[in-house]
């Protein structure tokens, strides 16, 4: 095969993005067929959507029947932060051609993570290897995923609690963010808002009110969160 | 929701979300960024994050009976693990594990 140096560079290092990726797309495949959703929607998702926390939530917004506005809001601020990744790719990108449209389609936290720590071997045709990476990894995801699904809707077990991977997923990303920030600000106005919503408004509307409150406190206290 | 509404939903999620990669692509060729934008790209990954850990729990009543114990207990845990180990596969999973084990047996 042509680029089959490529494709074995990007598979190698993309390990490590497998086995989260198959495990949590199970989760997620086992978890949506668990309020009774048909299997189906858990490949479609993943090949169209493919984004993790964004498909988690997606069951919250078919629980409560969410109105496609506040889908479409709560939406755009879960997944805000990947507009911030390909300003770092701009560059890297600028010489894809073709695959270009799919690069960016398929960056997702994993795969902008290792895209931005390889270390530039001149011998690798650039784009192709990005490709494979990129195309691995949603493979993984849309594997997993699937495979849950059909799981989830053929056997019978006791799935009471699972939705919990939620939880700790995020409980994990925060970690780590903390770990880069080093600023408790942001952890304090995110849980202030939060309690806040959770308290005054219906659920449905708890994220949205949440995201506004947050971002208006955010500026508020500007100096006090940069300064920390 | 019905399939059809689903599938709809789908398709605006889809569409959202491919904005938000695309976004820097399309506006900022040379890339350069407003301050204003970069202060929000800085903080405001953990506030959402934030936020969706409180999202996710949006369903417990704390004031009922155990108040909470169970999911701050898993809370706890899934802390604890990955401070330990480093590791957000098994903090994850084990995390998950935890909390069913106190939903199903107790």
């Amino acid at each position: 095969m042509k680029y089959s140096r490529e494709l074995k560079t990007a598979f190698k290092i993309s390990i490590p993005v497998m086995m989260g990726y198959t495990v949590l797309g199970f989760a997620f495949g086992l978890l949506l067929v668990s309020f009774g959703y048909d299997w189906y929607f858990a490949p479609l998702m993943s090949l169209f959507i493919y984004a993790g926390a964004l498909q988690f939530v997606a069951i919250n917004f078919f629980n409560v029947k969410a109105g496609l506005i506040d889908i479409a809001i709560a939406s755009w601020f879960v997944n805000l932060r990947q507009s911030f990744y390909g300003l770092s790719l701009l560059k890297r990108f600028k010489k894809t051609g073709k695959l270009k449209p799919y690069l960016i389609f398929a960056l997702t936290d994993e795969t902008y993570a290792l895209l931005t720590t390889i270390k530039d071997d001149v011998q690798l045709k650039k784009r192709w290897y990005y490709f494979f990476l990129c195309a691995l990894n949603q493979s993984y995801w849309f594997v997993g995923s699937t495979f849950g699904a059909i799981l989830g809707a053929n056997i019978k077990f006791d799935t009471a609690g699972l939705e919990f991977s939620l939880t700790a997923l995020f409980v994990v990303l925060c970690i780590e963010q903390y770990k880069n920030l080093k600023n408790r600000g942001p952890f304090i106005i995110g849980a202030v808002t939060s309690i806040f919503a959770f308290l005054l408004v219906p659920t449905d509307k708890m994220l949205i009110t949440a995201i506004v409150l947050s971002l208006i406190l955010l500026f508020i206290f500007k100096r006090k969160v940069e300064n920390e | 929701m019905s399939n059809t509404e689903i599938m709809i939903a789908i398709a605006v999620m889809s569409l959202v979300n491919l904005f938000t990669r695309i976004f820097p692509f399309l506006f900022f060729k040379k890339a350069e960024l407003p301050s204003s934008l970069e202060f929000v790209g800085k903080y405001f990954p953990s506030i959402i994050l934030t936020i969706l850990i409180f999202y996710t729990l949006k369903e417990i009543d704390f004031s009922l009976y155990p108040y909470g114990i169970k999911e701050l207990g898993a809370i706890l845990f899934t802390i604890v693990l990955h401070l330990g180990l480093k590791n957000y596969l098994i903090s994850i999973f084990f995390g998950t594990i935890f909390y069913m084990g106190l939903v199903q047996y107790l």
